[in-house]
């Protein structure tokens, strides 16, 4: 068996340091997750509306943010306020900015999708019942759209989970970050932790997504 | 037959520029059966939507018991609670079960009791054969199932009126059968009753009135056997017409070897 250089991760606090990365990247994108529902609930609302103005707007705002790759977002962020507003924002704050327009632009979409793809019929039998717009909304159009959405934005924050990786580049110290510190520092001692040290990222980042996947997957099973 | 139920007074309905009823009068007994037939666009479905006001209207009063149906009362649900609609397309709630898509407007709307509310839907469900699907979702319902579902859920909120729109056209022909069933027990019942079907012989079967639209008017109005025996007008008997088939004589097929 070929030296995969696992005995790093028992050295001194290598594997907790990891955690702490892995801490890191969760809590970027579950702030953000927890900031993109509600925002993106809204969004998703306005963009269903027929006036032209709010259309053109909230269409630039997902388009650009859609176009944009996130690294450019992060640096356009961490560097260009900086620079620009002299605001002296820490990388934790701009990724979780970045995320959190990202994430709003996703749901937003995500939102439309689903509540335009409720059929004009279940609108007009819920009236033809008696029941109000807002007891429309409340037993019909909301339960409907969210067993629609519910595996879709769990897609979409497992893809938030793994793009906090970008998050290095602006000097956030995430669990890719510190496995790279970790290899740099044992370069002379075990030349092959490179191995080791990303198959365990890997396996962290697979660990933190895969029941995310399996709860989106089980939702979605049971409703049809 | 009893007091006047609905009446409809010059109405006149415009989508646009196009003008699809033009000062159209009728009035529905208690009690009365009325079908509706016409060619397809002359504008039934719409006269049934103007009627429970899920379209606005360009003129002309639409009244229930003598309350005007008007989109912008306060009344609306209220008067909307009398009206039963049930439409084309199997509109049952997909999300609900065949008996919480029954009992969902009855708690929420009329604030009845829930045990009351389900015992009695439980009983109509059995009425149209159905009791043990009232746990299925509509997914797990054929089309005619579905659609008597639909007029349980509508017969439910005890309106004073049903509108059926062609409710059997979009089913399998064997599955027709067992929606027209379950209208003509209605009939039975003496429930009042405005119908839009392209089944004649059901219409025949189970009206009081036949009314022939076209063109945006009510072109001849007649009991069922005046109608479809001695239509009075040439565009009701064209269109009888076309329900009718010439037979085709010897088609032993000898006559075209023949001619060959
Ligand atoms: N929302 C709408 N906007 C514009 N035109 C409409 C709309 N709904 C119906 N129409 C038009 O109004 C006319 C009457 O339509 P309606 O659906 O009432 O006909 P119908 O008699 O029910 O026909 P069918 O037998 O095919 O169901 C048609 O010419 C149709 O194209
Ligand atoms: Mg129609």
């Amino acid at each position: 068996m070929p030296d995969l250089g696992f005995e790093v991760l028992l050295k001194g606090k290598n594997f907790a340091r990891l955690m702490g990365g892995l801490w890191v990247a969760l809590r970027i994108s579950l702030i953000s997750v927890v900031i993109s529902i509600p925002l993106g609930i809204l969004l998703g609302i306005v963009m269903t509306w027929k006036n032209p103005i709010s259309r053109v707007l909230t269409r630039i705002y997902l388009e650009i943010i859609r176009i944009m790759p996130q690294l450019v977002l992060l640096f356009l962020v961490f560097f260009g306020t900086t620079r620009t507003f002299g605001w002296d924002i820490s990388g934790e704050l701009a990724s979780i900015i970045v995320f959190s327009l990202w994430g709003t632009a996703e749901m937003g979409d995500l939102v439309r999708g689903a509540l335009i793809s409720i059929p004009i019929h279940q609108y007009e039998s819920a009236s033809a019942l008696g029941l109000s717009s807002g007891q429309t909304f409340l037993y019909i159009i909301i339960p409907q759209t969210i067993r629609r959405l519910i595996p879709l934005s769990i897609n979409l924050i497992t893809r938030m989970i793994k793009t906090t990786s970008l998050v290095l580049m602006i000097g956030v110290v995430e669990v890719l970050k510190v496995a790279q510190q970790i290899i740099e520092a044992n370069r002379m001692a075990s030349p092959n932790a490179a191995f080791g040290i990303y198959l365990t990222v890997f396996i962290l980042y697979f660990l933190a997504c895969w029941p995310i996947s399996l709860v989106a997957k089980a939702l979605e099973r049971r409703w049809q | 037959m009893g007091r006047e139920l609905l009446s409809i007074e010059h109405l006149t309905k415009r989508y646009g520029d196009l003008t699809v009823l033009e000062d159209l009068s009728l009035t529905v007994q208690e009690g009365q059966v009325i079908v509706i037939v016409g060619p397809s666009g002359c504008g039934k479905s719409t006269l049934l939507r103007c009627i429970n006001a899920l379209e606005p209207i360009q003129g002309g009063i639409i009244k229930l018991d003598g309350q005007e149906i008007d989109r912008d009362t306060k009344k609306l649900p209220e008067l909307r609670q009398k009206i039963g609609m049930v439409f084309q397309s199997y509109d049952l709630f997909p999300h609900l079960t065949a008996l919480d898509n029954i009992t969902l407007a009855p708690i929420k709307v009329q604030k009845r009791k829930k045990a009351e509310v389900e015992a009695e839907a439980l009983q109509l469900l059995e009425r149209v054969g159905l009791k043990d699907r009232a746990g299925d979702y509509p997914r797990q319902l054929s089309g005619g199932q579905k659609q008597r579902v639909a007029i349980v859920r509508a017969l439910c909120m005890h309106p004073e009126i049903m509108l059926f729109d062609e409710v059997t056209a979009a089913l399998d022909p064997e599955m027709v059968r067992e929606v027209l069933d379950v209208l003509l027990d209605l009939a039975k019942q003496g429930r009042t009753m405005l119908i839009v079907t392209h089944e004649m012989q059901f219409a025949r079967a189970v009206a009081d009135q036949v009314i022939f639209l076209d063109g945006g008017q009510i072109v001849e109005q007649a009991p069922p056997d005046q109608f479809f025996e001695h239509p009075k007008t040439q565009r009701a008997q064209k269109f009888l017409n076309t329900f009718t088939f010439e037979t085709i004589k010897n088609h032993g097929g000898n006559d075209y070897e023949n001619q060959a």
